[in-house]
């Protein structure tokens, strides 16, 4: 009961995971939009690491794989900056809602 | 000996001179190009010349007989060990004569055309064309496989339509070069269906495999002749439809009906390919599958020998009646075409029963000089008066000597005058006849008398009748010149070719063609019976007494005869009303049944599924359209929406 199990991390990954996920749906604006991704993104790195450590101890595959993805991550907060300001510029605003042209 | 390379060049330098002409020629030197394709046939009948002496006079024997000879054979298209359809040369005495024919009459036809087509917005290439036409004949003419013949003469039927059609402003000459089309391409359908029963049950498409299994008793053999469908023999199936393909090119009843409207084609080009050699192409055929026909299938061979006779009889009388020189001709060439069926109707294989065989090649090569020469001379006059009609014409005797003379000649030669070309070979004909089948024997005597009669009509119309006097109105394919008395007879190009065509069609009968050109490459001895041929000359003789009463001097009594004899005189000027046989069956049977429903289920069903179809994804798109919103949050939405459903659908149904 003391120790801290794979339960518990995995309670608090999908509580970010849906969380991340929430706001992703939900806010308006783009910058939180990145960030609720960020958070979805975080939640399966905590995944990794916990299965890493608690199924295959000796191994170091799941502790890589979310250091690969954290600089995934990285690029793709990059990318998705630039494309923020660039629809910044078109159309002053950082609102999700203008940004509905591409339609039938 | 015979050389493969220079029997290739035959058939490839038309092919070249086409190909030069349409590519290169037209757009560059369009003056030179008529000079060009008539040194490319000139090269192409000196190189034809030198391989039939060759093969009739040093190679071609062994042991007294002509051998069938295969100098080339490329494999092309293998479809089986067994089956396959090869490309090559088949040589034996009716391919080389064909050979001689054929380039012979096209460089006579090519010369011609310098004249008579000078001045002509596409000279050139109405040369291409004829390139083409006299390519795919020497092909037709040499190969060795009954499916290459098939495409060669499919590529003759093109060059045809492409030719009838030159004057394409003309309606009626657009007209007349699809009717041809459509009527021939309707009878290779016959062809290819014959050649699909024939290659199934032999196994081969080759014709000297093919020969050798359907004329000895193999398993092939018993086996197309045991098959029967509607009460006859695979076998007879079989060769009546090839022989309908022929029919179709050759012109007989009842599929004659395109020949006398390819007239509309340039003149030179009628003596070319509707007298001397395409036309012809259906009794080649029937030669060339001779033994088959006459071994194993004697009830084939008489169907060729009525449909051939009645043709024959049936042409002549109609022949009688028409008044554009050119349709004479035309009737006259499908007469002339049905006699040499029936002459092979009548044959027998080798020996002295193959004496019809020999006639219908003798009486297919003298034709091809005498008709060529009729044509040209038309051509000169058709030239010369601007019109087609007998009734423009008359008294041109003096005007045009050189093509008088010519003209005089060839009806001799047709009319079967001795000593003249059409005499012997006729002669040989009626005694095979004689021998074979009495009734074949009167059709063909009657047709003889009444072919001197309508030829010698032709003859004196143009010629004598009335004093000429120059008509006003431009009626022919020859609008070109509005003054036409400067040019006088013709130019020099168009008086050769007659003056040459003239005197072969004197002397061509004195060739010893029996010990050329047999069944079964033996040398036939023919007999001639000078009492034998005096009834026939006496008939046309009377012919041409009673033409020359009736139209030498203007005069009532045509009329007279033609109106005693109106309800059969009517009916002839009408052509029997084939014609509007094959109008009412098209337009009103075929049309009104099959036409119209095909159409209404095209356009009903066929159609209306693909338009319901259309509709049904328009609507369902109409529907759905609102789901691409352009935003990205609902796009999330469903996204995720779809992995929980996954999701769930794993957990609870994938077990």
């Amino acid at each position: 009961m003391n120790n801290i199990g794979l339960t518990h991390i995995l309670f608090i990954s999908c509580g970010l995971f849906f969380i991340g996920i929430y706001g992703f749906l939900t806010r308006r604006n783009l910058i939180t939009m990145l960030m609720s991704i960020e958070l979805i993104l975080n939640s399966v790195n905590i995944n990794f690491v916990a299965f890493n450590k608690f199924l295959w101890a000796d191994k170091l595959d799941g502790l890589f794989f979310s250091l690969f993805n954290i600089t995934i991550a990285a690029a793709e907060a990059a990318v998705a900056i630039a494309i923020i300001i660039n629809l910044y510029r078109h159309y002053k605003s950082i609102d999700v809602e203008v940004t509905d042209t591409m339609k039938f | 000996m015979l050389s493969t390379n220079l029997i290739v060049l035959i058939p490839l330098l038309p092919l070249i001179s086409f190909l030069l002409i349409a590519l290169v020629g037209r757009k560059n030197f369009p003056n030179l190009c008529g000079a060009l394709g008539t040194i490319a046939l000139l090269t192409s009948f000196l190189l034809a010349a030198t391989v039939a002496y060759d093969y009739f006079f040093v190679a071609g024997k062994v042991n007294g007989i002509y051998q069938q000879m295969v100098p080339m054979k490329i494999k092309w298209l293998e479809f089986s060990p067994n089956v396959s359809i090869d490309l090559g040369i088949l040589l034996d005495p009716i391919s080389v004569m064909m050979l001689v024919i054929v380039t012979f009459i096209s460089l006579m036809v090519h010369f011609y055309s310098l004249g008579y087509m000078k001045g002509e917005e596409r000279y050139a290439t109405y040369y291409s064309f004829l390139g083409l036409f006299t390519f795919s004949m020497l092909g037709l003419v040499i190969s060795s496989n009954i499916f290459q013949i098939y495409m060669f003469w499919e590529l003759v039927g093109v060059s045809s339509f492409l030719l009838i059609g030159y004057y394409f402003d003309k309606p009626s000459a657009v007209a007349a070069a699809k009717k041809a089309f459509i009527v021939t391409r309707f009878a290779d359908l016959g062809f290819l269906i014959g050649i699909l029963v024939l290659a199934y049950y032999s196994g081969t498409l080759d014709f000297q495999t093919l020969i050798t299994r359907l004329t000895t008793p193999t398993d092939q053999l018993h086996a197309i002749t045991t098959a029967s469908f509607l009460g006859a023999s695979a076998l007879t199936w079989g060769l009546l439809l090839v022989f309908m393909g022929g029919a179709g090119k050759s012109a007989m009843l009842p599929l004659h009906i395109w020949l006398p409207d390819a007239m509309e084609g340039p003149t030179p080009v009628s003596a070319l390919i509707h007298a001397a050699t395409m036309v012809v192409a259906g009794v080649f055929l029937v030669a060339r599958l001779f033994p088959v026909f006459s071994i194993s299938c004697p009830s084939a061979l008489q169907v060729v020998t009525w449909v051939g006779a009645s043709s024959s009889l049936f042409a002549a009388i109609i022949a009688c009646t028409q008044t554009d020189i050119k349709r004479v001709l035309a009737y006259s060439t499908m007469s002339q075409i049905g006699y040499m069926m029936f002459a092979l109707g009548v044959s027998g294989y080798g020996g002295e029963h193959g004496l019809g065989y020999m006639a219908s090649m003798f009486h297919l090569f003298t034709h091809a000089m005498f008709k060529a020469l009729l044509f040209l001379g038309a051509g000169a006059v058709i030239h010369y008066v601007h019109s087609n009609e007998m009734k423009d014409m008359g008294g041109l005797r003096k005007l045009m000597p050189v093509t008088h003379i010519t003209f005089l000649v060839a009806c001799l030669a047709i009319a079967g005058i001795p000593p003249f070309a059409g005499f012997f070979s006729k002669e040989e004909i009626l005694q095979a006849a004689f021998h074979a089948n009495t009734t074949i024997f009167v059709i063909a005597i009657c047709t003889a008398a009444i072919t001197a009669f309508y030829m010698f009509r032709l003859y004196f119309n143009i010629f004598w009748n009335k004093e000429y006097h120059a008509v006003s109105h431009v009626h022919d394919d020859h609008a070109a010149h509005d003054d036409h008395h400067d040019h006088g007879e013709g130019p020099f190009t168009m008086k050769l070719p007659l003056m040459i065509l003239g005197l072969l069609s004197i002397v061509a009968g004195f060739l010893p063609f029996a010990h050329l050109v047999t069944s079964d490459g033996k040398p036939l001895e023919t007999e001639f019976h000078i009492t034998f041929s005096i009834a026939p000359v006496l008939l046309a003789t009377g012919g041409i007494l009673l033409a020359m009463v009736f139209y030498k001097k203007e005069n009532p009594r045509p009329q007279a005869i033609a109106n005693g004899l109106k309800g059969l005189y009517t009916a002839a000027y009408h052509k029997f009303y084939i014609d509007e046989v094959y109008l009412f069956f098209t337009k009103k049977v075929l049309f009104n049944l099959v036409g119209r429903p095909a159409a209404w289920i095209d356009k009903n069903i066929v159609d209306g599924t693909m338009n319901l179809l259309a509709f049904i994804t328009e609507q369902t798109s109409y529907l759905i359209k609102r789901m691409q919103s352009g935003r990205v949050q609902s796009y999330a939405a469903y996204f995720f929406a779809g992995v929980i459903g996954f999701v769930l659908v794993f957990i609870y149904w994938w077990k």
